[in-house]
């Protein structure tokens, strides 16, 4: 029997022949061409949601039309949107096995940089964070930053403790979609419709919401980079 | 207003480049991969589109295209993983065929 990995790399997958493959292209082509068309028959000039998103805008809380959608006027979506993120990284779990590579000492130029942007890239994420509410920003693109942060720090070689991989690390992935559960439930008691905030807590309301999703974003991004279940490494 | 239009058809033009990679490549990287240009396809002509509505661009398609994005990402990330497996387990990242049974 062939070692696995030399067959990977020796595997050679059969392509179409060229016929089928230029039949392919010129399907593929109509198809674009179609798409293009459909596109260039659309009115140049579509109001869209726009107009109904700027009449609400001073009773959501927040000065940004694109966080104020996200966050109030379709915090719903981003709800379930934090729940396919867990998801996602339950199914990687669930798929098991250890992460691939191990604990190594990062060269001094490597160790010296990642300990300088690490910080950075934190400082940057609560920036982001923070000047959501008024400009282009949010929880999504501060959780982005921060799951680089954490990307950077896995790949110089730094690994988490172990004590911190097995609680912690599951109540740090569900503060973004518990938070957004229990707004919902508080909402729905309170105002009567799920995730209706009261105007004049809005802005403060979603500032929680984003700071705990952009917890769990960038924690599950970097869990997701791992790509093993901690626990099987904690059993190595 | 023309350059609307032209950004989204590069998103359209970029859809349709992914679709032949996807359909042509029996590689799950290059499958995966494929996917991902078509998405950022449909990203682009969202974004493009939202731009018709002035000169503030309409949020809703921008809002979309960032839960989107993060989606994206953590079906990727799935993706690969799955492929990792079925390689580690049969030797080969590509689906099993008819034809090489």
């Amino acid at each position: 029997m062939r070692d696995p990995s030399e067959q990977a790399i020796n595997n050679n997958p059969a392509q179409p022949a060229p016929l089928v493959r230029v039949i392919i292209a010129l399907l593929v082509t109509g198809l674009g061409v179609g798409l293009a068309y459909a596109i260039l028959s659309l009115p140049s000039n579509a109001v869209g949601l726009s107009q109904a998103v700027n009449l609400h805008l001073e009773q959501s809380g927040v000065t940004n039309p694109v966080t104020a959608v996200l966050l109030n006027f379709r915090g719903y979506d981003t709800l379930l949107e934090m729940v396919v993120l867990l998801l996602a990284l339950l199914g990687v779990w669930a798929l098991g096995g250890a992460a691939q590579f191990h604990e190594h000492a990062p060269g001094p130029v490597l160790d010296t940089l990642a300990r300088l942007l690490a910080p950075l890239l934190i400082l940057v994420a609560a920036y982001l964070l923070w000047v959501g509410a008024h400009a282009p920003g949010g929880a999504f693109q501060a959780g982005s930053v921060l799951g680089a942060a954490g990307v950077l720090l896995l790949l110089s070689g730094w690994r988490p403790r172990i004590a911190l991989m097995a609680l912690p690390l599951r109540l740090v992935l569900i503060i973004g979609p518990m938070t957004f559960v229990a707004m919902a439930l508080l909402t729905l008691l309170s105002e009567g419709q799920l995730l209706t905030y009261p105007v004049n807590y809005a802005g403060v309301l979603i500032l929680v919401l984003e700071a705990a999703a952009t917890l769990s974003i960038g924690v599950t991004l970097a869990a997701l980079f791992v790509g093993g279940h901690p626990q099987d490494e904690q059993s190595r | 207003m023309s350059s609307v239009f032209a950004y989204a058809l590069i998103g359209v033009g970029l859809f349709t480049l992914g679709l032949y990679a996807l359909i042509v490549h029996a590689h799950l990287l290059r499958k995966i991969l494929a996917l991902n240009v078509m998405g950022s396809g449909v990203f682009m002509t969202l974004v493009a589109l939202a731009k018709r509505s002035g000169d503030v661009p309409d949020p809703v398609p921008h809002a979309m295209v960032i839960t989107g994005i993060v989606v994206a990402v953590s079906a990727t990330a799935l993706a690969l993983t799955l492929m990792l497996k079925l390689s580690a387990v049969s030797g080969r990242a590509t689906l099993a065929d008819d034809r090489q049974d």
